[in-house]
């Protein structure tokens, strides 16, 4: 029997493989990357790419993912893919949505909270809560 | 006849509501295991991602990636995430009473707050109230993706290293049980390492790039993304129990309703007849 590896594959979404592996192909940040088993312990970034794994039997099954990190550990490897592109510039553009988001309709915003004003609108809304329950105990 | 059926009428409209209301309840119920599910299966990057920085924080103890610093405190951000629709019973209220009374307790210690929301009942209520607002974002759906969050996360994570903000909270509503859904609130910045002991042993990776710091901040940016997705997909299975929950509510009251209106039109009936009877009576014995 020859010697697998353990290979996680998981986004920040769900668990996209798990399982014993022979090897495995990736591309990191400073070029490709063939693990198998013993490997020493090493972390790299990957670039958007294909990660293939080498299922015991010779049977491949590949993976696209677009970037992420890798973990290496001599029996355990871990893909942490991210779910979509990111780069710096995307990244900021994000921001810079989300905060145009919040000016926009922000606009005449007071930029403390008042918390007298905020206190007595929750206070009413919990009083109406409970208003309601007990009118329903009452009927029964 | 007039009485009994108006009384039919009512009896009709609110079987009709009380159709709305069951079926809001199993949509609600089927969306919330959608949502617990995809609770679980966010479990294990956040796990791993943990791990991997613990390892990566110790090996590197002589640099102190800003994260992970302690700063005293002078400013706060909090990202407070809210659900975009009603119908939920005091779910967004409690959250937002929860979530002032810390905002208070700050106040008083002279902290500035800035804010970051999640959700249009949290903007609606900031609005009425007041508040430095920097990052805001909703509609997400029932289904939010990660690059939904991006914005947000990317905006406090700027305003934590540009030292606007000396630490940064998440106030979202925690996920007990289905009948049970708690406010808490959680410190994201500066991130406190676990000290998992499974890693006491000493090795450390090669790292590609050669620079352990590059790919630190990368992880840690993960970490805090994953954390705030987190926190959105459990406020959305908290939503849905809640919303269950009121709708399940709503639907006794429209069965008792309809009980007591169901006795008040077969007494309006019998009197109904009655009466028609003493009449035929009446004008019989008048013949």
């Amino acid at each position: 029997m020859t010697a697998t590896l353990r290979l996680d594959i998981t986004s920040a979404e769900r668990e996209i493989f798990s399982g014993e592996v022979e090897m495995v192909l990736a591309t990191g940040e400073l070029g490709e990357l063939g693990i198998a088993p013993g490997h020493t312990p090493l972390l790299t970034s990957l670039r958007p790419g294909n990660v293939s794994a080498i299922l015991p039997g010779k049977q491949e099954e590949i993976f696209y993912i677009s970037g992420g990190m890798l973990e290496i550990q001599p029996y355990i490897v871990t893909v942490l893919a991210d779910t979509a592109m990111r780069a710096h510039d995307i990244d900021e553009a994000a921001a810079l949505e989300a905060k145009m988001h919040a000016e926009r309709k922000m606009d005449e915003q007071l930029s403390e909270v008042d918390f007298a004003k905020a206190s007595a609108e929750l206070a009413e809304a919990i009083a109406q809560i409970q208003a309601v329950r007990r009118l329903k105990k009452q009927a029964k | 006849m007039t009485m009994a059926k108006e009384v039919r009428g009512k009896i009709r409209s609110i079987k009709n509501t009380q159709k709305i209301t069951r079926a809001m309840e199993m949509v609600a119920a089927s969306k919330m295991r959608k949502a617990q599910d995809r609770m679980h299966r966010a479990k294990p990057y956040a796990k791993k991602i943990a791990q991997v920085i613990g390892h990566l924080a110790r090996g590197h103890s002589e640099y102190q990636h800003p994260f992970l610093q302690k700063r005293d405190v002078k400013r706060m951000g909090c990202i407070v995430i809210t659900t975009d629709r009603g119908l939920c019973g005091g779910l967004n209220t409690n959250l937002l009473r929860f979530a002032i009374a810390q905002m208070k307790a700050w106040k008083n210690a002279n902290i500035d707050l800035s804010l970051s929301l999640v959700g249009t009942k949290g903007e609606s209520f900031f609005k009425r109230v007041g508040g430095k607002i920097i990052a805001q974002v909703d509609h997400l759906g029932d289904a939010p993706q990660m690059t939904d969050l991006i914005g947000i996360v990317q905006v406090m994570l700027t305003a934590y290293r540009e030292h606007q903000i000396d630490a940064l909270y998440l106030c979202t509503n925690e996920f007990v049980n289905t009948m049970k859904q708690e406010p808490h609130m959680e410190q994201l910045l500066p991130i406190v390492p676990s000290m998992d002991d499974n890693l006491r042993h000493h090795w450390d990776y090669i790292y590609e790039p050669d620079n352990a710091q590059i790919l630190l901040n990368t992880l840690l940016t993960r970490y805090i993304e994953s954390q705030v997705y987190r926190g959105v997909i459990e406020n959305i299975a908290c939503e849905q129990a809640a919303r269950m929950v009121a709708m399940k509510n709503a639907t006794d009251n429209a069965a008792d309703l309809i009980n007591e209106l169901e006795l008040v039109y077969h007494k309006a009936r019998q009197a109904a007849i009655t009466r028609e009877l003493t009449e035929i009576v009446a004008g019989a014995a008048v013949v």
